[in-house]
């Protein structure tokens, strides 16, 4: 592993070091500035064995540090031909390619240019990278006027700039929301990592997980029996901790509800928590639904490859769905997984199946109208509607030991704009929430610093550096609230935003939203006295 | 370097059109070039909309920036996350008369200790929304020049923009609006860092010719006076394409004319285009209601899944070993 600075060393380094973040800029242009790869800024490439089981191109041992990436001989005629296709299929890559004024609004909006002050992280310049080949191979003012139009020709050194800009990127949207365009980073980043792909040009931390889910039916690569068995573990600490025996049911034909969360939710800490939680919920309210061990991935890293991994990878729900012949899909806690689901999966994989039927809560028969089409629901928004009709009992003073804050994951807010929901559930279920500084929360939102499959230990220096935006809203809250408890609705925060407050706020845990509704709950059958959360923390005012 | 080249070019563009109509290229710079102008302009930037309407919006992509439409006690913010197609066209109308979008921009700055903070930061959208206002309202107030008998929305334009009431002739208000928001848009890619470093010529070169443009029509409505009924007998020719060169226009009309005509053929192949492009952003111009209407991709490619049935095959033993359901035994 790369040798990371102290935070507070990195903090002066970003601080001090003169870049464009403190006013002091480089004296080269950018198109002059070759990439810079140094440990801890690019991440492993993909392994071969991951690339032949997805059937994708160029399988090859390679990597980002090496001088040769071994491409194909004709990669320039490949990714050219790829860059026409692409604009002739996307508008909104053909539009973004041409339309932006350079005014800039969206320079300081990136939280990797904040924690970097590296000028390729201004999200206009990113889009250069690309557009300046686009000029120039498909504009006559680009043909004829070159670089004073802003063009430049592909070269091997632009197409290690990309990869490494792009994969610097985490598709999280903040500078879209101020363009005045609407020009959307990551339509743009989405359109480079195909282009990358087409030339055998990815990296591991996507691809492998992405070919775990195509086998496996989630991203961990966990096979069935082991899927199940681990669930069931969950169950038995959920014994431990309320004294109640619950037993899920597992790829259950007839059932009314499939449940679909990420892996993650099941075997990574603290995500397991929230998985405890889903299952104490359901049982709560004596919900009729199965998980499935082979939908069993609510993640898509294929969105942070191309549009057809994606839709590979997304296609199980549905096929589950049919096979199972459940009513409708109720989705957790993820944050890119429901970009996917509310943007593409109804486009990509609909119509549903022809016997699904419009979502309606069996508890409360709430019709989710904003859910018709694509027949699957939000956990928070199924879990405000039950605490809206009373469905849940509550002791709000269980979670008294909390004081928590909610990072809005950036897909639920700038891909759906679910703000309230999650909001209003934390409301219900404990009495210290707080939130942090409103340029840093709803559409606003920080990234956690390491989405869009960016999560990978060897990258850590980016990671850091990009979280520190969010770290600094947090510190707000724990400076001035006493906040001990970062909750978001989003798998991967549960992991990247873990490696976050262990590096700028140790103090403080990470929790989903519906581990601390587990805790609030008043189960049936729970022992007399149920002294502590989820994990076996003493509830305020029980003696240890 | 970036900096200076764009300009000499405009200033180069000046000296041609001076030099030129100097040398007797009256109907050169008065009617041949601003008629190949006005044709490039209309051709390449119909061209270029529709190169971007031809291809197609595969996936409904809005960036949302408010509360989505779900259950029906929580206050959807119809504005900034538009489930209907109403809202979609007011969210654009604030778009693209309002500049809603750049109204949210902040400055952030990095203190002591990697501390960030974010300030509010209007002036970007103030001098933007004073420059694209200003220009076009100049744009229609000069309709009175190719116009006979002059519309009355036009008197009142120009009365409402000269209601200051200040000078002879009356000065509009536009004029010093436009003067001060490219002065200011300009001075910030100088002034400011990142925006400098972010800048190319491509980003100065307008901003010198709208300048120059501004300038050389200040100077003949407030300083140096030119004929303006010959003037307006030019322009009526080229609408009525009867062209005529009247005697007497002086030499600063004709640079100005060919400075909009510069302006005009370059427009379509440049930045300036978003005049057009805004329309058509998937981000803004789509309802967030995609759980609720299926959007259609008209090139959705077939893709081979793994099955179940795959899945099953291989899994069949380990799953019956611990109890789960199988389809084939």
């Amino acid at each position: 592993m790369v040798k990371m600075l102290e935070a507070e060393e990195l903090a002066k380094d970003i601080t001090e070091t003169p870049s464009l973040l403190n006013g002091k800029g480089p004296d080269r242009e950018w198109m002059d500035t070759p990439a810079e790869f140094r440990d801890g800024n690019w991440a492993y490439s993909a392994k071969t064995k991951a690339i032949e089981s997805l059937k994708m191109p160029y399988a090859r041992d390679w990597s980002p540090g090496d001088e040769d990436w071994k491409l194909p001989e004709n990669w320039k005629e490949i990714i050219s031909e790829g860059f026409r296709e692409r604009l002739d299929k996307f508008r909104s890559f053909k539009v973004f390619m041409d339309i932006c004024v350079r005014c800039g609004a969206c320079a300081d909006k990136c939280h990797f240019f904040l924690g970097s002050g590296d000028p390729k992280n201004m999200p206009v310049l990113r889009a250069e990278l690309l557009r300046s080949v686009y000029r120039n191979d498909f504009t006559l003012a680009g043909k004829l006027l070159k670089k004073f139009a802003g063009a430049r020709p592909l070269t091997m050194e632009v197409v290690k700039e990309w990869f490494l800009y792009f994969f610097q990127c985490t598709e999280c949207r903040r500078c879209s929301v101020y363009c005045p365009y609407g020009i959307d980073t990551a339509e743009i980043t989405m359109m480079a990592r195909e282009l990358l792909n087409l030339v055998g040009i990815n990296i591991n931390w996507i691809m492998d997980p992405a070919a775990n889910c195509n086998r496996t039916g989630n991203h961990l690569g966990i096979e069935p029996h082991t899927f199940k068995t681990v669930v069931e573990s969950l169950c038995e600490d959920i014994e431990d901790v309320t004294g109640i025996t619950i037993n899920p049911s597992f790829n259950r034909k007839g059932a009314e509800i499939l449940f679909i969360t990420p892996s993650g939710d099941v075997f990574a800490d603290p995500g397991v928590y929230t998985m405890m939680g889903y299952i104490m919920l359901f049982e709560h309210i004596g919900l009729d639904y199965t998980l499935s061990t082979y939908a069993s991935e609510g993640g898509n890293f294929g969105l942070f490859n191309s549009n057809e991994l994606m839709k590979k990878l997304n296609a199980k729900m549905y096929h589950e769905a049919e096979r199972l012949g459940v009513k409708w899909i109720l989705g957790g806690e993820c944050g890119h997984m429901w970009r996917v689901i509310n943007q593409y999966m109804d486009t990509m994989n609909g119509p549903t199946p022809s016997y699904m039927e419009d979502p309606v809560s069996p508890i409360t028969g709430t019709k989710f109208e904003n859910a018709v089409s694509t027949k699957m629901v939000h956990i928070m928004e199924f879990t405000a509607d039950l605490i809206k009709h009373n469905k849940l009992k509550l002791d709000k003073s269980r979670n008294d030991h909390v004081r928590a804050t909610f990072h809005d994951s950036c897909n639920p807010s700038r891909a759906m704009g679910m703000l309230d929901e999650p909001r209003y559930v934390l409301n219900n279920v404990l009495n210290n929430f707080f939130e942090m500084p409103d340029n840093t929360i709803r559409e606003q939102t920080f990234c956690c610093g390491a989405g869009s499959g960016l999560n990978t230990e060897e990258i850590m220096d980016v990671r850091m550096r990009g979280a520190l935006p969010r770290a600094t809203a947090l510190n707000h809250v724990v400076e001035k609230h006493d906040v001990n408890m970062l909750s978001c609705v989003c798998a991967i925060d549960r992991a990247t935003l873990l490696a976050l407050t262990q590096y700028w706020a140790p103090d403080v845990e990470v929790s989903g939203v519906t581990e601390l509704v587990a805790n609030a709950l008043i189960m049936e059958g729970e022992n007399e006295v149920r002294d502590c959360d989820l994990r076996e923390e003493p509830y305020l005012g029980v003696e240890d | 370097m970036k900096i200076i080249n764009p300009l000499i070019i405009v200033l180069v563009l000046v000296a041609l059109a001076y030099f030129g109509v100097k040398a007797g290229l009256t109907a050169l710079f008065g009617v041949v070039i601003p008629y190949i102008a006005i044709v490039i302009f209309l051709l390449g930037f119909i061209y270029k909309v529709i190169g971007w309407a031809k291809s197609p919006v595969p996936f409904r992509i809005p960036t949302t920036c408010g509360q989505e439409k779900s259950l029906p006690w929580i206050k959807q913010n119809k504005l900034d996350n538009p489930s209907s197609t109403l809202g979609v066209v007011i969210r654009m109308a604030l778009e693209i008369f309002l500049f809603r979008s750049l109204f949210r921009n902040t400055k952030a700055e990095v203190y002591e200790g990697a501390k960030l903070k974010y300030g509010s930061n209007k002036w970007l959208w103030l001098g933007g929304i004073v420059f694209h206002w200003s220009f076009l309202i100049i744009l229609v107030r000069h309709s009175r020049l190719f116009l006979e008998p002059i519309p009355g929305f036009i008197t009142f334009l120009e009365k409402a923009d000269s209601f200051m009431q200040v000078g002879v002739p009356l000065f509009y208000m536009t004029d010093a609006g436009i003067l001060a928001a490219v002065t200011y848009l300009f001075l910030r890619r100088v002034v400011e860092p990142q925006i400098k470093y972010l800048s190319m010529p491509a980003d100065y070169f307008p901003l010198y010719l709208i300048l120059s443009i501004a300038i050389t029509g200040v100077l003949m409505r407030y300083f140096i006076r030119v004929d303006v009924v010959n003037i307006k007998a030019l322009a009526r020719g080229l609408v009525t394409f009867q062209p005529t060169i009247p005697d007497g226009i002086g030499v600063l009309f004709y640079i100005h004319l060919f400075l909009v005509s510069v302006l005009a053929i370059y427009f379509p192949f440049s930045k300036l285009m978003h005049l057009g492009g805004v329309f058509l952003s998937p981000t803004r111009n789509l309802a967030n209601n995609n759980r609720a209407v299926r959007h259609i991709n008209p090139w959705n490619p077939d893709i081979k899944i793994r099955t179940y049935e795959e899945y099953e095959d291989e899994f069949r033993e380990h799953m019956k070993k611990v109890g789960l359901p199988v389809d084939k035994e």
